[in-house]
């Protein structure tokens, strides 16, 4: 199997629009579609699009030099180091911990696999607020284990792993819930075959598995990558928010706007929407692959 | 194009095994890390003070002392170093939070003693910041109570500068005509009712009034409305002095068991004495809180209105740890008048 993308896949426009419908579905009177297709640009304009813009607006409100001055700020630059590093940890764990979770649940049985499929998605429907008191309760000076690592000199919340475990937990079931319904899509038949032809199981796992997964995975670390780096409420939590320390973006973004320098704050925030639209527009890319290849 | 899935996937488990190599803290220049942990609107007044300290101490020792700040509700604040955020120094809104802190073993005791003045180096006191023109005639408290008047003031759950509102309002209350802790309570309930927003610090609070524009009266740090004029035009808002409020004494301590971990207390202590200096008291006048120092005081004496204040030993209250559990603790008057 090659591992390598044909030109013609890789060099196409993403947002390609889909094959033709068949007519039936698109039989509704023309009037009725064009209404329907204003409401929702209407509605994507004024929530999404307007909002963004404004934020871009605000940013610039006092000319690049602002802008510039903003960003490298000692505070701003050390709040950016902070997310991109808890970004990397958060996502290398859960990639790994992603695809752990979704081989040991789809390719095997065992007693209690449903629950463990339940626990997945546990950070999703879990308060971040929540998710940041957890290990506040497991580390800080009052909780389970915080009285002994502080007195070994290992300090877990209000300080940088803190704010990457919280991370980690809230974005935890990216990665695996893009992975588990594909993998259980494809069975576990070119495993098998693999395995009978007398490939070990690392083997397999990285000639076989991983190679069919490979865009949904790519997918997953995205999102992944998206939430690690704006995860506000969590991180708020663990964070103890000392300046030029243990403030991630969203944070400092926060301290800035509460301050009064608001161009500032949106300076930072709109590196933060860019991240974001970089991310979406790698994601629409990517989808275009795996509709390609999965052919939906 | 060639876009190869295998290099991507390298790329991103170097990054992934670099990180935590890259992440532990870059070491610093300074000689002394001091962290402050403080309430929400002393950040412009701590920024200056750090500075002028910093230079001070260089001066005179030789050596760089680096400082971190982090604001918040003051109760939130006081709950994060109990919970291990490594403050050198607590510079909080109210006296109950640092005892809070003394109740875990972290401060001493009688860290009340060890400064002058209650280790209150400023002072301050709750006034109104109403719209420009004052459009809804707002004069003292019990205008505050009235139909159609919007209310902003921060949660007294996590914020020190909301538990001084909440007392002023009770205090003025108490000594109208036929005053008495139970009509104290209708008012305050009453009061309450006209909040439409409780933000967790007072610094939430100052933005949602000026910035969001919601309310017509913010009950305000002193400091904190005369800040919001300064930062937003003297034509945006008036202060409205009301006829009684209440002397609100924000303490300093030095975190004993994190100074004797970090070797820090004989900075620590410094610093919190250079509050009490000529040059500390004139930053704090600068930034609007009322200087002890008697000779400061004079020099800004036309920046501060004369108010009545009652103090939170006055007989009403009964010092903080007395107010913060007839008024504040789970099931107290907060509480009942709030949920009801």
């Amino acid at each position: 199997m090659s591992m390598s993308v044909p030109a013609e896949v890789a060099a196409m426009p993403a947002g390609i629009e889909t094959p033709a419908l068949p007519e039936d579905i698109r039989s509704e009177p023309r009037a009725v579609r064009w209404v329907v297709i204003g409401l929702a640009t209407l509605f994507l304009g004024l929530f999404i699009m307007l909002p963004l813009v404004n934020v871009f607006t605000q940013a610039f409100s006092k000319g690049w030099a602002a802008y510039g001055a903003a960003l490298v700020d000692a505070d701003a630059l050390a709040a950016i180091e902070l997310t991109l590093i808890v970004a990397a940890i958060s996502v290398g764990a859960n990639t790994v911990m992603g695809l752990v979770m979704a081989w040991t649940l789809t390719k095997f049985e065992f007693r209690g696999k449903s629950l463990l499929i339940t626990l997945v998605d546990l950070p999703f429907s879990v308060s971040p607020v929540i998710a940041g008191l957890v290990f506040v309760l497991l580390f800080g000076a009052q909780g389970t284990f915080g009285p002994w690592l502080i007195d070994h000199g290992w300090k877990i919340v209000f300080a940088w792993p803190g704010i990457a475990l919280a991370t980690i937990f809230v974005t935890f079931p990216f990665v695996a819930r893009e992975l588990i319904p594909l993998m259980q899509e494809q069975g576990t038949q070119e495993e098998e075959a693999a395995v009978t032809l007398g490939a070990s199981g690392l083997r397999t796992f990285l000639r076989v598995t991983l190679p069919n997964v490979k865009w949904a995975l790519l997918y997953g670390v995205l999102l992944c990558n998206a939430r690690s780096m704006g995860e506000f409420g969590a991180v708020s939590v663990v964070s103890g928010h000392v300046r030029g320390e243990t403030n991630t973006m969203p944070l400092h973004i926060e301290i800035l706007y509460n301050e009064y320098q608001f161009q500032a704050s949106f300076a930072v925030a709109s590196l933060l929407a860019l991240l974001a639209v970089v991310t979406l527009l790698a994601k629409t890319a990517l989808e275009a692959r795996i509709g390609r290849r999965h052919g939906h | 194009m060639s876009f190869s899935f295998r290099r991507l996937a390298f790329a991103a488990l170097i990054a992934a095994l670099a990180a935590p190599v890259a992440a532990p803290q870059p070491s610093r220049a300074a000689d002394v890390d001091i962290l402050n942990v403080s309430y929400d609107p002393t950040r412009e007044l701590y920024v200056a003070i750090n500075k002028a300290f910093a230079e001070k101490y260089k001066a005179e020792t030789g050596k760089t002392v680096a400082f971190k700040q982090s604001h918040g509700g003051s109760g939130k604040q006081a709950r994060s170093v109990i919970d291990g955020l490594d403050a050198d120094v607590v510079t909080l809104a109210l006296a109950y939070d640092i005892d809070a802190i003394a109740d875990k073993g972290l401060i001493a005791a009688d860290w009340q003693k060890r400064l002058p003045q209650n280790a209150s180096p400023y002072t301050s006191t709750i006034v109104f910041l109403v719209r420009k023109g004052n459009p809804k005639g707002i004069k003292d408290w019990g205008d505050l109570v009235k139909p159609g008047v919007q209310v902003i003031t921060p949660n007294p759950k996590t914020s020190g500068g909301a538990r001084w509102n909440y007392l002023a309002a009770w205090a003025w209350a108490l000594k109208q005509p036929g005053g008495s802790p139970e009509t104290a309570k209708a008012f305050v309930g009453n009061l309450y009712k006209n909040v439409p927003v409780l933000d967790t610090g007072a610094r939430g609070s100052t933005v949602t009034f000026t910035e969001r524009g919601v309310g017509d009266v913010l009950l305000a740090w002193e400091n904190e409305a005369f800040l919001s004029k300064k930062e937003f035009g003297d034509d945006k808002f008036d202060i409205v002095v009301p006829s009684i409020s209440i002397l609100a004494e924000p303490p300093v301590a030095v975190v004993d068991k994190v100074v004797d971990r970090k070797g820090t207390r004989a900075v620590a202590e410094e610093y919190l004495k250079f509050l009490y200096t000529k040059e500390g008291q004139d930053i704090a006048a600068q930034n609007f809180y009322r200087p002890r120092d008697p000779e400061v005081a004079k020099k800004y004496e036309n920046v501060f209105p004369k108010v009545d204040l009652v103090t939170i030993d006055d007989p009403a209250f009964g010092g903080w740890r007395n107010a913060q559990k007839t008024h504040f603790s789970d099931g107290g008057v907060f509480d009942s008048i709030y949920t009801n």
